[in-house]
């Protein structure tokens, strides 16, 4: 039993690593209605920023909230320059434009910080504690709770403020929303760029583990997208738990099922996200689609 | 305005339509004379991806079902021809429509729970199952040959066509290309593709009309994915070897660019999304090596600028400029029909019709 | 039509001769590629992608490519090697090897790196009769039938030979070890963990459990988890640098104290041991068969000291440090003696060459040497133990010899 809270625990922290970014992507989802498969790439940036002015001799909390304000702006002038000009496009015309946008930032970094790997200051306390025969890391523990707070501030901030209303408006319908007075432009950016900070918050949090190279979101992404499908891509709250049950079913599956082994985790997810939306097409914690007959 | 008129379904215009397709050949069958063994190989690679590019459009732009995940049947297609030519003595040519069988029926299999994802969804399901596909071919090692991947024998041309190994290898594809291609635009034109078209738009509405959508799903889903099994086949007669890093996401990424490149919903766009893949990364990296990535992905991003409705729309308008094509609805051919739903359902499909207004 | 257009703008040569580069083989007195002054040398690196911290090696071997031709090339001839991005995809590498080939018409390949993409060009390499030299992998594969594939050949001590070196150092060091092994999930891992399990047969040694990893998961935490759970006692880690530092981080965050031995590739006191905190590093046991530039021994070495000085002129971008770039620079020194050691500038001269040779380079570890004879297909067999001491990796004993078979 302590083996299987323990393998719990162990994989709620992998989980909050997924579970992220995957907040940075269900805000933009439901900020600007679009699936940004260049968010992992952006964030790994964020962080490299972050890394650059640590370098640089700032403190790291100076630095960090340096990278944090820089990757709200960079977000909102991405949505001008990049995403503007093809905005109100098909859908596939966007995800296209995110993946030039992936590739872009992915070399870029490379161009500017080389591909080598490199350790990231730690802004959370390592070390960690012992309750009844399960090991706790403060850093994983810190994660959690920075989580529960962004998805605090999320629900506050689409639920009882005028910005999240009419982010939600622009997203869904933005002609009407236009007619209505809002300036769809303008939320749209600063879904940009409130989806990059949350990027940032992510690389900065999880790269003391995972080790920062320009490389060290792509996998992360795929488990997010994972994380966000399974809760709902316009639920911040799925996101997060939908993270943490990937991480801990991942983690229990290599454990307990020998046919599956450390190699195949990665189809535990998967097929769970099969399962699931076969069951319910529209996440655990996503709003059903309306469609009208 | 334009330099001369055309009558929609007259002589004039089949004439033209058929000296466009002349040139067409013409140039098609003259390349491998043309440019040396590597280039000639690069051609041959357009072709091959221009098959399963044809495959993903006909899934995407015309049944609207995004797949993030086709480089999956492209590898099981290249896996399906390679573990046939290493353990079989099966002539090359017959584990073409092998490929294309084995993956028709994953493409059904695939398609049944697709019925029940929409949009987004369905996207990151494929996705999930491109992803998995690789750790799955180093998993089943016995099969597949694991991380050692599996060498073939590359097809020879036979000595009486007099043909070098890389113009045979071209003209080996081309021979499977064409028929495929005069498939899928016959396919288009007739119901089958108007019934994609308007289950793509409006599926209550498609529904009304008496479209059975899970039928024309599914077969779209199995359609799509026996195009790029096929296609895949072709790729390892190119490379000689198969192994699980030449399938990563890359390969998936790289045909939805394509199709949106080429021209949503078109049938020759194709072709034009296959050049786009085969050549502008290796342009960029020629640009400058280290800049490469910077390039491509930027490059991809102005073509989504500049060639709205992709390289096919861009053609359609200049050629609308060069000849007016004019026409009553009861003498136009069954092709204007098709393109004209697809630009239909383009306006509707953006809402405001942003499209529409630029067309 | 337009496609015509743009066919023949994107073409750029006719087909004059379409016996293509290579197939003339060892008749003709002079190859393509070769010149009275210059030889064409081509390669295919992951500057991109998920490897494209490896880019580094080309980077070191253009270098030296470089240095050589300030000092007047081989016999008068200057290299021309041209390095393309393959992004670490084996069809990418196929398409580079048959530009570099058929239309920039190079006299060898040399030091593609990758075991898959090097898999993927040498049927094609073989076929033209165009030699694949030193290739940038430890696959056991280059050299077990040079029959088939004469024109392919190694560098690096392979894997299975690394591996047996681990398995004689735990013999002698802790006879009765019970070994948790963390591996990637490919030719190199497979390589390296079955070398491992030959070696160990018939010893006290025991592999307790074995947890693979994808190079494309986040974090292999999980795995590291399972092996510390496994009452193991010894930590066998076949990875890359970054999966080297998250498992050596794992450990350490653990109550998991076993003795870690490291592979080479992941033993960089740079990219791996710094990130992680060199305290949670000492003790760690890996191999070592060139001078690691990082490494304060060497530090008043002559010849690291003209690799250091030449990695900036010539690639100001480059961080000497790096020990890929005095792998690439290594590599290149090696390929320089067998084009100076080549009797005619024909593909099978060369060949020849590289098959016959018997070479001291002074950036090796001392006593290493380049051998290979018809039947030896793999150039370098030796290594050395190193142990790392909370600051610097000490080598350990002397060079130790394993053959691959």
């Amino acid at each position: 039993m302590e083996r299987f809270i323990q393998l719990v625990i162990d994989g709620i922290a992998i989980g909050s690593i997924y579970g992220a970014l995957a907040l940075a992507l269900v805000l933009i989802f439901r900020s600007t209605g679009i699936v940004n498969f260049a968010q992992g790439e952006m964030a790994m940036f964020s962080t490299f920023v972050a890394w650059a002015l640590v370098q640089a001799g700032l403190p790291l909390g100076l630095a960090l909230l340096a990278a944090l304000a820089a990757s709200f702006g960079g977000g909102m002038l991405i949505e001008r320059v990049i995403i503007r000009p093809v905005e109100g496009e098909d859908p596939l015309t966007i995800l296209i434009v995110t993946l030039g946008l992936f590739i872009l930032v992915n070399s870029g970094a490379g161009w500017i910080w080389g591909f080598n790997n490199r350790g990231f200051p730690r802004a959370l306390p390592g070390g960690s504690t012992t309750v009844a025969g399960v090991r706790l890391s403060y850093e994983s523990l810190g994660i959690v709770a920075v989580l529960l707070v962004v998805v605090g501030l999320l629900w506050l901030l689409f639920e009882k403020t005028k910005l999240g209303l009419a982010m939600r408006a622009a997203a869904a319908n933005p002609a009407s929303s236009r007619l209505v007075g809002i300036s769809v432009g303008r939320t749209l950016a600063i879904g940009w760029g409130l989806a990059a900070l949350l990027g940032a918050l992510a690389g900065v949090l999880v790269a003391p583990q995972l080790f920062l190279d320009v490389n060290f979101m792509g996998g992360v992404l795929v488990y997010s997208f994972a994380a966000a499908t399974l809760g709902g891509f316009d639920s911040p709250k799925g996101a997060v738990i939908g993270g943490w049950i990937i991480g801990v079913a991942e983690t229990l599956a290599g454990d307990y099922i020998g046919f599956i082994g450390s190699d195949l985790t990665i189809l535990v997810p998967l097929a769970i996200i099969f399962g699931v939306l076969l069951v319910r097409p529209n996440g655990l914690f996503g709003s059903p689609e309306v469609v009208r007959a | 305005m334009s330099l001369f008129t055309v009558e929609r379904g007259s002589t004039r215009q089949t004439q033209l339509r058929l000296a466009g397709l002349t040139v067409l050949a013409v140039v098609a069958v003259a390349i491998p004379f043309l440019f040396g063994p590597y280039r000639v190989s690069q051609f041959t690679l357009v072709l091959i991806y221009a098959i399963a590019v044809l495959g993903l459009n006909l899934l995407v732009g015309y049944s609207g079902q995004i797949s993030l995940g086709h480089g999956a049947f492209f590898c099981l297609g290249a896996y399906t021809g390679a573990i046939l030519l290493d353990r079989t003595s099966i002539p090359h040519l017959l584990t073409v429509p092998a490929a294309g069988l084995v993956c028709f029926a994953a493409g059904l299999a695939l398609g049944l729970p697709a019925l029940r994802l929409r949009g987004l969804y369905l996207a990151l399901v494929t996705l999930a199952i491109a992803i998995a596909t690789p750790v799955l071919i180093k998993r089943f090692d016995g099969l597949t040959g694991g991380s050692q991947g599996i060498s073939i024998q590359q097809p020879k041309p036979p000595a009486s066509l007099g043909l070098a190994d890389d113009q045979f290898l071209y003209f080996l594809s081309l021979v499977v290309a064409v028929p495929l291609f005069w498939f899928a635009s016959g396919i288009v034109r007739r119901n089958v593709g108007r019934a994609l078209i308007a289950m793509r738009d409006d599926e209550t509405a498609a529904r009304t009309m008496g479209v059975n959508l899970a039928t024309f799903k599914t077969r779209a889903f199995g359609l799509s994915a026996a195009y790029a099994g096929v296609a895949g086949s072709l790729f390892t007669f190119a490379n000689g070897f198969v192994a699980p890093e030449s399938f990563t996401l890359t390969v998936s990424f790289a045909f939805l660019a394509a199709i949106v490149v080429g021209g949503l919903a078109t049938v020759a766009g194709a072709l034009f999304g296959a050049l786009f893949i085969v050549f502008v990364p290796v342009w960029s990296s020629d640009v400058d090596e280290a800049l490469s990535g910077v390039i491509y992905g930027a490059t991809l991003i102005a073509c989504m600028y500049v060639f709205r409705g992709g390289i096919m729309g861009l053609l359609r308008s200049a050629w609308g400029r060069i000849a007016e094509v004019q026409g009553t609805t009861t003498g136009r051919s069954d092709d204007e029909v098709g393109e004209e739903v697809a630009v239909a359902g383009d306006v509707r499909r953006t809402g405001a019709g942003a499209r529409g207004m630029r067309s | 039509m337009t496609c015509a257009a743009l066919a023949l703008v994107l073409g750029a040569c006719g087909r004059s001769d379409s016996s293509s580069g290579g197939g003339s083989g060892s008749s003709a007195k002079s190859d393509p590629g070769i010149t009275k002054t210059t030889i064409k040398l081509g390669g295919s690196y992951p500057f991109s992608g998920p490897a494209s911290a490896y880019g580094t090696i080309g980077e070191g071997a253009k270098a030296y490519f470089k240095f050589l031709n300030s000092k007047g090339g081989v016999n008068g001839r200057k290299i021309d090697f041209t390095a393309l991005d393959d992004g670490y995809e084996p069809p990418k590498a196929l398409q580079n090897a048959r530009r570099l080939v058929q239309q920039d018409k190079v006299f060898a390949m040399f030091n593609t790196l990758g075991t898959p993409n090097n898999l993927a060009i040498w049927d094609f390499l073989n076929e033209q009769k165009v030699p694949q030299l030193f290739v940038a992998t430890g696959s056991s594969e280059w050299g077990k039938d040079t029959k088939k594939h004469p024109y392919t050949i190694g560098w690096q001590p392979n894997y299975v030979t690394e591996a047996k070196v681990y398995a004689d150092y735990l013999k002698q060091a802790k006879p009765n070890a019970k070994v948790a092994v963390l591996y990637q999930n490919d030719g190199f891992g497979k390589d390296l963990l079955g070398g491992f399990e030959e070696g160990i047969a018939g010893s006290g040694i025991k592999v307790v459990k074995k947890e693979a990893y994808n190079v494309t998961d986040p974090t292999v935490a999980a795995q590291v988890g399972r092996l510390a759970r496994s009452g193991a006692d010894t930590f066998l880690s076949i990875t890359t640098p970054k999966f080297a530092a998250q498992g050596i981080a794992a450990v350490a965050k653990s109550s998991w104290r076993p003795l870690q031995i490291l592979n080479n590739v992941g033993a960089d006191k740079n990219l791996v041991l710094k990130p992680v905190g060199l305290a949670n590093a000492k003790g760690i046991v890996s191999t070592a068969y060139f001078k690691d530039p990082q490494d304060p021994q060497w530090a008043d070495d002559p010849a690291v000291n003209e690799y250091r000085d030449a990695l900036k002129k010539f690639s100001p971008k480059s961080d000497p440090e790096d020990a890929f770039n005095m792998y690439g620079w290594t590599v290149a020194g090696t390929m320089a003696k067998a084009l100076e050691q080549m009797k005619e500038p024909t593909r099978a001269a060369l060949m020849d060459a590289v098959r016959n040779m018997d070479l001291e380079q002074d950036t090796l570890l001392p006593g290493n040497k380049v051998q290979t004879t018809p039947d030896d297909g793999y150039p370098l067999e030796a290594m050395q133990i190193i142990k790392f001491d909370g600051q610097n990796w000490k080598l350990q004993g002397k060079l130790i010899e394993a053959k691959a078979k």
